[in-house]
C-alpha cells in the first residue's frame, strides 16, 4: 500500500521551484481536503499539537484568515503576528524574528513580506517549515494553486487551456506564480496590460503578451483579472482609473465576444468599475467566491504536506 | 530501504473469499435484523471493495440495498511520521447521514487495531451512529488496542515478521490472500 514520495519539501516558496508532478500532487491532496470543508464538523486532527505562526509584514485580510482557518481545521494552534504590534517595530531583523519563532517551538511560519525572496531567505535560515504567503513582486504560490485548482475543478483539466491574465502584471506576484504553474501544467498563458505594466522578460516565462483586451479574451477559456494596485503607484504613472476601465476593464459587452463559457477569476479584493464591471463580478461565469472557498482546502493541503515532509526528514536523520 | 518479500503460503483462494463474504453478509443481516438503518463503510483502499461485495451479497440474499460509503483515515492516523512512504490523502465519500444508523466498518486485515481506532474517530466526526460494528476479511492477531471484530472472514495466526496480503480483482487483478514473509 506504500506509495512513492512525491512531496518532500519542508517549505513552499514558489511554483517556479516545483515540478508538474508536485503541483498536481498538491491539487489532488487539496481535492481530498475540500471534502473535509463541506462536513458539519470541519476539523480533522492531522496537525494536532503543531503551531502555525502567521507572520505578516504587509496588510492582508483574506490570505491571513484563509491560512488561519486552514490551520485551525487541521487542529493546529495559530498565532498571528502583524508587524504593527511586534518587535519588528523595534528594529529586529527578519531572520532574528524567525529564529525566535523557531525557539518558541513553532512548526510552520506563514510569511508575507514586501521583499521578493524574503520567504526563501527565512526558509534557508530555519529548520522549521516556511510557507510563502506573498513576497514582494515575486510569488504568491498558494493564490496561484487555488486559482489553478478552481480552474481544474470547473473545466476538468489544465493541459491545453488558454488562460489570460489581465491587469498590473509588472507588480503582481499572483501573475508570476500563475504563469509558472499554468505553463508547467500545459496551459497557454497570455498576459494583457498597458505596456508600462508589462515587465520586460515576461515572454521568457512562457507567456504571450498583448495590450489589446479583446485579443486577450478572444480564445480564452478563462480570464484571471488582477487588482489594479493604485496604492503602489508612487510615481503617479499608472493610467487613470476611468481610462483603465475603458481600455482594459472586463464588461459584459467584451465578454459577449469571448468564448461562451469563459471563466472569470479575480484574486480579490475587487475594485468594481475599475478591473471589471459589477455585472461581470456577479455573473454566472464568475468563480470569484469559489476561489475563496477553495483557498482553504488548498492551504490545508499545503500546511499538511510541508509539515509531513519536515517530520519525515527529521525522522530519517535521527 | 529495500526489503525482500517472500510468499510463504496462499491461505484463501477466490472461492474461499466469496464464501467468507457471503457468510459475513448473512451474519450482518441476522444481527441487524435486515437492512433497515444498515450501512456499510469501507476503509480505503481494499475495505471499500469488500464493502461493495458485501452489499451485493446482501442484495442477493434479501433483495434490499444497503448504502455503501468509503472512509479515508490518513488524517486520523497516529503513525504519520513513522511511515517512510508518503501517505496520500484520499477523499472520504459517504453520501448519506450516518447518524442513528448501524454502521458496519469494513477492512481487509485487522492487525494492531490502530487503523480501526483512527476510523472510529473519523466516523464519529461525521455523525453519531446508533452502533458501529466491524467486519474484516482476515484477523491476524497482535492487537495493540482493545478492539475486536464482530464479523471475521478467517482468523490467521501470524508472526510479526510476516504480513498478510489481501488481493482483490478490482485492484490487484485476482482474488487471493497470502502470507508473506519479510526478509530484512
Amino acid at each position: 500500500m506504500s506509495e512513492a514520495v512525491i512531496w518532500n519539501k519542508k517549505d513552499l516558496l514558489g511554483l517556479e521551484y516545483l515540478t508538474r508532478e508536485e503541483i498536481e500532487f498538491v491539487l489532488n491532496t487539496a481535492d481530498s481536503f475540500k471534502e473535509v470543508t463541506t462536513r458539519e464538523i470541519k476539523k480533522v486532527p492531522a496537525l494536532r499539537g503543531k503551531t502555525v505562526v502567521n507572520l505578516f509584514y504587509e496588510p492582508s485580510t483574506r490570505t491571513r484568515i484563509s491560512f488561519e482557518l486552514a490551520a485551525k481545521r487541521l487542529s493546529a494552534d495559530v498565532i498571528n503576528i502583524s508587524t504593527e504590534t511586534s518587535s519588528v517595530k523595534k528594529g529586529e531583523t527578519l531572520i532574528d524574528t524567525g529564529k525566535n519563532i523557531e525557539a518558541l517551538k513553532a512548526d510552520i511560519i506563514v510569511i508575507r513580506h514586501s521583499y521578493s525572496g524574503a520567504a526563501m531567505m527565512l526558509a534557508k535560515s530555519l529548520g522549521i517549515s516556511v510557507v510563502n504567503a506573498g513576497d514582494g513582486w515575486h510569488e504568491h504560490p498558494t493564490q496561484a494553486l487555488l486559482d489553478i485548482f478552481t480552474l481544474r475543478e470547473k473545466l476538468g483539466r489544465i493541459e491545453g487551456l488558454n488562460v489570460s491574465i489581465v491587469g498590473d502584471i509588472a507588480h503582481s506576484r499572483v501573475a508570476r506564480s500563475n504563469i509558472w504553474g499554468l505553463t508547467k501544467l500545459g496551459a497557454k498563458v497570455t498576459v494583457c496590460a498597458p505596456k508600462m505594466l508589462i515587465p520586460p522578460g515576461i515572454e521568457e516565462m512562457g507567456a504571450a503578451v498583448t495590450s489589446n483586451i479583446d485579443e486577450a479574451l478572444k480564445n480564452a477559456d478563462a480570464v484571471n483579472v488582477l487588482r489594479m494596485q493604485f496604492e503602489r503607484d508612487e510615481q503617479n504613472a499608472f493610467p487613470k482609473q476611468m481610462e483603465y476601465f475603458k481600455k482594459f476593464g472586463i464588461t459584459e459587452e467584451r465578454l459577449a465576444k469571448a468564448k461562451k463559457n469563459i471563466i472569470v477569476m479575480h484574486p480579490g479584493p475587487i475594485n468594481r468599475g475599475i478591473e471589471m464591471s459589477s455585472e461581470v463580478a456577479d455573473c454566472p461565469q464568475s468563480v470569484i467566491l469559489e476561489q475563496v472557498t477553495n483557498g482553504i482546502a488548498v492551504r490545508m493541503a499545503v500546511l499538511f504536506l510541508v509539515s509531513q515532509a519536515h517530520d519525515r526528514k527529521n525522522e530519517n536523520t535521527d | 530501504m529495500f526489503s525482500l518479500m517472500k510468499e510463504k503460503a496462499k491461505v484463501l483462494d477466490k472461492d474461499a473469499i466469496t464464501r467468507a463474504i457471503v457468510r459475513i453478509s448473512h451474519e450482518i443481516l441476522e444481527r441487524n435484523k435486515g437492512t433497515e438503518s444498515l450501512c456499510l463503510v469501507g476503509i480505503r483502499t481494499r475495505g471499500v471493495y469488500l464493502a461493495n461485495r458485501i452489499a451485493q451479497s446482501i442484495k442477493k440474499i434479501e433483495d434490499k440495498e444497503a448504502a455503501v460509503g468509503s472512509l479515508d483515515i490518513t488524517l486520523y492516523r497516529d503513525d504519520l511520521t513513522l511511515i517512510a512512504s508518503q501517505p496520500v490523502v484520499h477523499k472520504t465519500e459517504i453520501g448519506f447521514d450516518i447518524t442513528d444508523k448501524n454502521v458496519v466498518l469494513v477492512d481487509d486485515v485487522l492487525y494492531s487495531g490502530r487503523t480501526i481506532r483512527a476510523a472510529l474517530d473519523a466516523l464519529i466526526d461525521l455523525g453519531r451512529p446508533k452502533s458501529i460494528q466491524l467486519a474484516v476479511l482476515i484477523d491476524r492477531g497482535h492487537r495493540e488496542l482493545p478492539i475486536r471484530p464482530d464479523y471475521i472472514g478467517k482468523n490467521i495466526p501470524t508472526a510479526k515478521n510476516e504480513t498478510v496480503e489481501v488481493r482483490l480483482t478490482e485492484i490487484d487483478g485476482q482474488d487471493e490472500v497470502a502470507i508473506v514473509e519479510k526478509n530484512e
